[in-house]
């Protein structure tokens, strides 16, 4: 059990490649951490960092009161999850889980029982005796979680752990991350791309995007507050619709729809709005937006309706099977429109709105 | 492709079969020669059928050798050839495997530098450097010796190169699941590096061991005494009489026995070989 504290981190390539630059960050015992982001993004190599398996350019990572920037990684008690599994193929199941412990010296005893113990959480004794080859990838991975676990490490390090296995293998094996680390109570950090697992998985997410931090926070303020364009587009499915619009006392133009924001004044002039697709809604009469209809995808429990306003596409989220004509008009409740700034993507925030207007729901209390 | 069609299943048949004969036919012919008294072969004609010499012709050979032409017993000879290509055999593939294992996983100052000379090494072989190299040889006192036999041979540019592709195609997390484990970099090679390359391992084994086994230029520049002659060299001499007839049925016999120790390594360890590629394991 530790704490991290990531002190102002960076990571230069030979040739003066950047891949992340000064992440600050503290991760409190317990937390379950996942850091999300396009590829490229440098969240792997972060990870990496904190395992040692890359050198710290810059900054100062600690596990625990210890720095470790100059630690092997053997040292660092740490445990990491590769995203091909990286099991021994020459050694059963068994010796897989034991290497790690047999190289640390660990009496015979209690490798047997941190063994068993194992493979019993992970449903995979049955398997003990059989090479990582005779398993399925689902079963594979459960291997490569044991051999984390058996170290009883302060720390899991996932590095997309998950994204070899099949769509609905996927989603069971998630679940069964959290639970087993809301047992076991091990500080974990998780590296994905996918948000749904970012969303699901993380007591705080860590938005990453050109080696920078974008935004740190739970599910809910991310997906509810993104601090930018860049977050609003990435977390959330679908994405956010972000169109330009005009700004003009509590008035907001798009296209050639005027919608009123009753009396609030975000900022005048051009602006990058934020709307998710399920705060939009069709209305009746003349009020809201024109918007035409392209194509339509079903998902089953709801369709989403992609077309056009004004020039600028939008995504909406409509529920049930209703007949979908060409055109309608669709409107959006002010208080959940997301203004960011034109120039940089940055959230437009003022003290008043985010109080009064914006609904984040309380975070479900953990346990 | 060839379905049911009589003709042309009898004409692959054909070619395979007459390719096997004239593969089979030379050692046929060596084994059958082997077989005859020295007479059998005055009249310019070599039998085709077995004679009653073959208990006679090989325990001589085996037993006393053929002193007067220089050769000294075979199972001398073929001791010395088995442990100097056994040398060779091991010996290249420990260094040439280590030195894969330097140059794909440690990152040292000229890394490149000395993967391309060991790559030029390739245009070298002992041909080619004989004479400087027995003159190295010959000034470290290493005249009929094994280690003379052995050393000058036992690098191999070629078994390193392959190591090397081996170990590119190992995945990277190995190594890091490895590091995170707390193997160090001896402990990885030896717990997942070595069970890993068994199968190059015993490919190349094949290879070496039938490249030293089959030295004849080396052993016979450096080996004056007949105490290290090796099996290759002891054919030579049985072929090399002055004065008089060649003693064919003699030194068929010894091509007979010079031929079935490599035949019985690839015999043996194909099985390996075949096992490790139907298993694979990665």
């Amino acid at each position: 059990m530790a704490s991290i504290d990531i002190e102002s981190v960076g990571k230069v390539y030979t040739g003066d490649v950047r891949a992340v630059t000064d992440i600050n960050l503290t991760i409190q015992d317990g937390e379950f951490i996942v850091l999300v982001g396009p590829s490229g993004c440098g969240k792997s190599t972060l990870l990496r960092m904190l395992a040692g398996l890359e050198t710290i350019s810059e900054g100062n990572v600690k596990i625990g009161p210890r720095v470790v920037n100059q630690v092997e990684p053997a040292d660092r008690d740490i445990a990491m999850v590769f995203q091909n599994y990286a099991l021994y193929p020459h050694m059963t199941v068994r010796q897989n889980l034991e290497y790690g412990l047999k190289n640390r010296k660990t009496p015979k005893a209690e490798i047997d029982t941190r063994v068993a113990e194992a493979a019993r959480m992970l449903e995979i004794t049955q398997y003990l005796d059989r090479k990582p080859r005779a398993l399925s990838g689902g079963q594979r991975q459960r291997v490569a979680m044991g051999r984390a676990i058996v170290r009883k490490p302060s720390v899991f390090l996932f590095d997309e752990p998950l994204s070899n296995l099949d769509a609905k293998l996927r989603v069971s094996m998630r679940g069964e991350i959290k639970r087993l680390q809301r047992r076991l109570g091990t500080t974990s950090i998780y590296v994905t791309h996918d948000q749904l697992e970012a969303m699901t998985l993380a007591d705080r997410l860590v938005v990453l995007n050109g080696g920078k931090i974008e935004q740190v926070g739970s599910p809910l303020e991310v997906y509810h507050t993104p601090a930018s364009t860049f977050v609003a587009s990435f977390i959330g499915s679908p994405a956010m619709n972000l169109v330009k619009a005009e700004c003009q006392g509590d008035k907001l133009t798009i296209g050639s729809a005027v919608l009123s924001l009753n009396g609030y004044m975000p900022t005048s002039g051009p602006v990058t709005v934020g709307l998710r697709a399920e705060d939009l809604h069709v209305v009746s009469g003349d009020e809201g937006m024109q918007f035409a209809v392209d194509y339509v995808e079903e998902l089953g429990s709801q369709r989403l309706v992609h077309g056009l306003v004004g020039d600028q596409s939008i995504t909406i989220a409509l529920a049930g099977e209703s007949e979908i004509p060409a055109t309608m008009r669709i409107g959006i409740d002010p208080a959940r429109l997301h203004f960011f700034a034109a120039e940089d993507g940055k959230r437009i925030t003022t003290a008043d709105r985010t109080a009064a207007a914006i609904d984040v729901p309380s975070p479900v209390p953990v346990g | 492709m060839v379905e049911n069609r009589p003709f042309l299943s009898f004409l692959t048949h054909l070619v395979l079969i007459v390719g096997v004969l004239i593969v089979v036919f030379p050692v046929y012919l060596a084994f059958i020669a082997s077989t005859h008294g020295p007479t059998d072969f005055m009249s310019g004609l070599v039998p085709l059928l077995p004679g009653d010499q073959m208990v006679a012709n090989y325990g001589y050979l085996l037993g006393s050798g053929e002193s007067t032409a220089g050769a000294p017993p075979f199972t001398l000879m073929l001791l010395n050839s088995l442990w100097m290509a056994l040398l060779i055999a091991f010996g290249k593939i420990s260094i040439s495997i280590l030195s894969a294992f330097a140059i794909v996983y440690f990152r040292f100052p000229l890394r490149t530098v000395a993967f391309w000379v060991i790559f030029m090494t390739l245009m070298l072989p002992i041909e080619v450097r004989i004479l400087p190299t027995y003159k190295v040889v010959a000034d470290l006192g290493m005249l009929n010796s094994y280690s003379g036999l052995v050393i000058p041979v036992i690098a191999s540019a070629t078994a390193t190169f392959l190591f090397r592709q081996f170990f590119l195609t190992v995945p990277e997390e190995l190594m890091e699941a490895a590091r995170v484990d707390g193997a160090g970099p001896m402990k990885f090679f030896r717990d997942i590096l070595l069970p890993l390359s068994r199968t190059n391992i015993a490919a190349l084994f094949i290879i070496m061991f039938i490249y030293g086994w089959n030295q004849y230029l080396w052993p016979m520049l450096i080996t004056t005494e007949p105490h290290y002659y090796t099996v290759v060299m002891g054919i030579k001499r049985l072929a090399n009489v002055l004065d008089g007839d060649n003693q064919w049925n003699l030194v068929m016999t010894g091509v007979i026995l010079a031929g079935l120790p490599p035949v019985l390594v690839i015999i043996f360890m194909q099985r390996l070989f075949v096992k490790g590629l139907v298993e694979t394991e990665k």
